[in-house]
């Protein structure tokens, strides 16, 4: 589904991204970690299109499809979804209506005839109750006022809502008491089918307690210093980083 | 009645003056005679204002009434109102239709002289109450158009909506501007909402693209007595050779609410509001709104002037502004709240969006408080579209047009939504949608 080659992408001229390489297949879940600064966000930024980001060498191609040769729209309607680390507040554009803009885009993208009102309606309701996302909340304007455990949920919704068959989610965990985990955590597992794949990035093993990943790695530096399953996590959680920062400068 | 440019314009009008004061007003109130030679006596020394003016910093007129304008000339025995379309065209209510300032009854559709009074004030002068607004103290130091405007004032229209009245449709005004040549256009036009009455007016402009330059020179006396509602909704879209100085001065009693809306849209070339409250009673609530989206080279100046003289007032500002190409906008809003007015609420704000790098804003929100128990707040931005946004929406699957025009309706929104009367929120958000998205596209 996705296949990373080499990639490297730059921000006001700093080398963030250094020869990163990743294959994610349909149904897979990877993990990635790693310290502060390690390139973690920005991977998430590159692939969804930000516009800061500038790749400067490599390639990303996606269901065969070069990815990077893509505006951030078509992306999204091609499937790839961003659940943002800090999700925006956008006053006076209502939640719902909002999302019913981008799910009429993403069908028309797909060549799928619009959701008529009441299927829209239907498919709300299960998805709200899904996430356990507040009713209330939908119909307010975006993200205004939301907690921060309310923001996250609502990246989830609109994930549950949207059907991407590439869910990246940037720390999503960040912020998050035990109990928001869980719901945040139950709501992936739920999504989760043999057809999509999530990347999941994250700074600590617990979010990982709850959504098994099929792999797992260790983000250094720009690129990928080392790869896993799940044992890897648990393996930082009990050394630290520091660890296996130790271990790449003496190999 | 013919004049030249600026300064021969202003001797011209000091020419004519004695013509208005001597024949015309021969037969009228002495009173006149006296607010009208302190307002000439002030605009003979004056003249318009220059940017030496404070409140006319970064409002040159100068090129505005740089043309040989005629003043007051009559076109309306030729002009037929019925063909002419303006925007609110469709709205439902009384039209009063308005040509060069002058009430045409036979165009209008007068409301039951039950639910209220429209006539030409030059047809009124003796009423009490038209004397008393008349006749109220104003600062031509500050204000040098209404000064012309008083001095010169042959035309304009006197609403007056009894005692616990509603009136059932809206009051719409549309202002015709027309001329022959360049028509210079001085209207003076007073409301009186009594106690316990609510109403809703509305005002409209027309002017057609194909006449020459016209100049309106407008001022409003609006009383609304205690525990009346007064809705004054202001619709400027219109040609870009039509240019105007609105000066609108309020006086509010006891539990009294006055809404004020004025959109400002692409269109006329050069718009300047003043917008003078009174809050002089208590429990008196006064809104107002604006809104502003500006192209080419238009200016759009809105100067707000909120006196909180009594306790337990609200006071509630919001203008918004949305410009684009090498348009420029000004705002500044003025708040006093005296030592006396206890517990008063009162906000300002003035947010902006620049669409252009040729666009310019000057803002200055400014409050004055003698009071020590009051709620006042006031603020202003200006900025672009925020690429936060604009790019999570997009991750979502929305076009840049798309979301950039979420976006500006969104902020726009804000001020519409402070609409009660749905039409035109409706047709406002419609037209605001329009006119983005040939900006955005």
């Amino acid at each position: 589904m996705l296949q990373i080659k080499n990639l490297h992408a730059t921000i006001d001229g700093n080398q963030i991204i250094n020869g990163l390489n990743l294959e994610v297949k349909p149904g897979e879940i990877h993990a990635i970690m790693g310290p502060n600064g390690s390139g973690k966000s920005s991977l998430a930024s590159v692939l969804a299109g930000r516009e800061e980001f500038e790749v400067t060498d490599g390639t990303v191609t996606y269901k065969g499809m070069d990815l990077l040769d893509m505006d951030p729209e078509i992306r999204a309607r091609e499937g790839v979804f961003l659940a943002f680390q800090y999700p925006v507040e956008i006053p006076g554009v209502s939640n719902i209506s909002f999302l019913k803009t981008a799910l009429d885009e993403i069908r028309e993208h797909r060549k799928q005839e619009p959701l008529s009102a009441r299927d829209f309606l239907n498919r709300t309701r299960e998805m709200q109750k899904l996430v356990q996302f507040d009713s209330a909340l939908t119909n307010r304007s975006l993200n205004e006022g939301f907690s921060g455990g309310e923001k996250k949920r609502n990246e989830i919704f609109q994930m549950a809502m949207l059907d991407p068959s590439l869910a990246i989610l940037d720390e999503t965990d960040s912020g998050l008491d035990i109990d928001a985990l869980r719901i945040v955590a139950d709501g992936v597992n739920k999504l989760h089918t043999p057809e999509k794949a999530f990347i999941i990035i994250t700074h600590y093993q617990r979010l990982l307690e709850y959504i098994v990943p099929d792999f797992v790695h260790v983000l250094s530096g720009g690129k990928i210093v080392r790869s896993g399953d799940k044992s890897l996590a648990l393996e930082l959680e009990e050394k630290g980083y520091d660890w296996l920062r130790e271990e790449i400068a003496t190999s | 009645m013919l004049a030249q440019i600026d300064v021969d314009f202003r001797t011209q009008i000091i020419n004519d003056y004695q013509g208005v004061s001597e024949c015309k007003i021969c037969d009228k109130p002495e009173y006149l005679a006296r607010i009208r030679e302190v307002a000439f006596n002030f605009f003979q020394k004056n003249g318009f204002p220059t940017q030496k003016n404070e409140e006319w910093k970064y409002t040159p007129v100068k090129p505005y009434i740089n043309e040989p304008f005629d003043i007051d000339k009559d076109k309306s025995q030729t002009f037929d109102p019925s063909q002419a379309n303006y925007f609110g065209q469709h709205l439902p209510g009384y039209k009063i239709v308005l040509i060069n300032g002058k009430l045409s009854v036979e165009h209008s559709q007068i409301p039951d002289a039950a639910l209220c009074t429209i006539q030409p004030v030059m047809d009124v002068l003796r009423k009490p109450e038209v004397q008393e607004r008349l006749t109220k103290s104003r600062n031509y130091r500050n204000n040098p158009f209404l000064a012309m405007n008083t001095a010169l004032f042959t035309r304009g229209v006197f609403i007056h909506i009894p005692k616990n009245t509603q009136v059932d449709k809206p009051i719409h005004l549309i202002h015709y501007e027309v001329g022959e040549g360049k028509q210079f256009n001085i209207s003076k036009n007073i409301i009186i909402s009594e106690s316990g009455s609510e109403a809703e007016i509305i005002e409209s402009y027309y002017h057609d693209y194909n006449d020459a330059v016209s100049f309106r020179n407008s001022s409003t006396e609006i009383l609304v007595e205690p525990n009346a509602v007064l809705d004054h909704i202001k619709l400027q879209k219109s040609d870009h050779n039509l240019r105007m100085v609105e000066h609108t001065e309020v006086e509010q009693k006891e539990d009294s609410l006055y809404n004020n809306y004025t959109f400002t849209l692409p269109g006329m070339r050069f718009v300047r509001n003043n917008l003078n409250i009174e809050l002089d009673g208590s429990n008196i609530e006064s809104h107002m709104y604006g809104l502003y989206l500006t192209n080419e080279d238009q200016l759009v100046d809105n100067h707000t002037l909120v006196n909180h003289k009594e306790p337990n007032c609200e006071s509630n500002q919001l203008y918004k502004g949305i410009l684009t190409d090498k348009s420029r906008a000004v705002f500044n809003g003025k708040v006093y709240v005296h030592s006396i007015a206890q517990k008063t609420n009162a906000f300002q704000q003035n947010n902006n969006i620049l669409f252009s790098d040729n666009a310019t804003i000057y803002t200055k929100p400014q409050l004055e408080i003698f009071a020590d128990d009051v709620k006042c707040s006031h603020g202003s931005t200006i900025g672009q579209l925020d690429d936060e946004a604009l790019f999570y929406l997009r991750a979502r699957g929305l076009s840049k047009t798309d979301a950039q025009s979420l976006l500006v309706n969104a902020f726009a929104f804000d001020v519409t939504e402070k609409l009660r009367d749905e039409e035109i929120k409706a047709m406002l958000n419609e037209e605001i949608d329009q006119v983005m998205s040939g900006v955005i596209s």
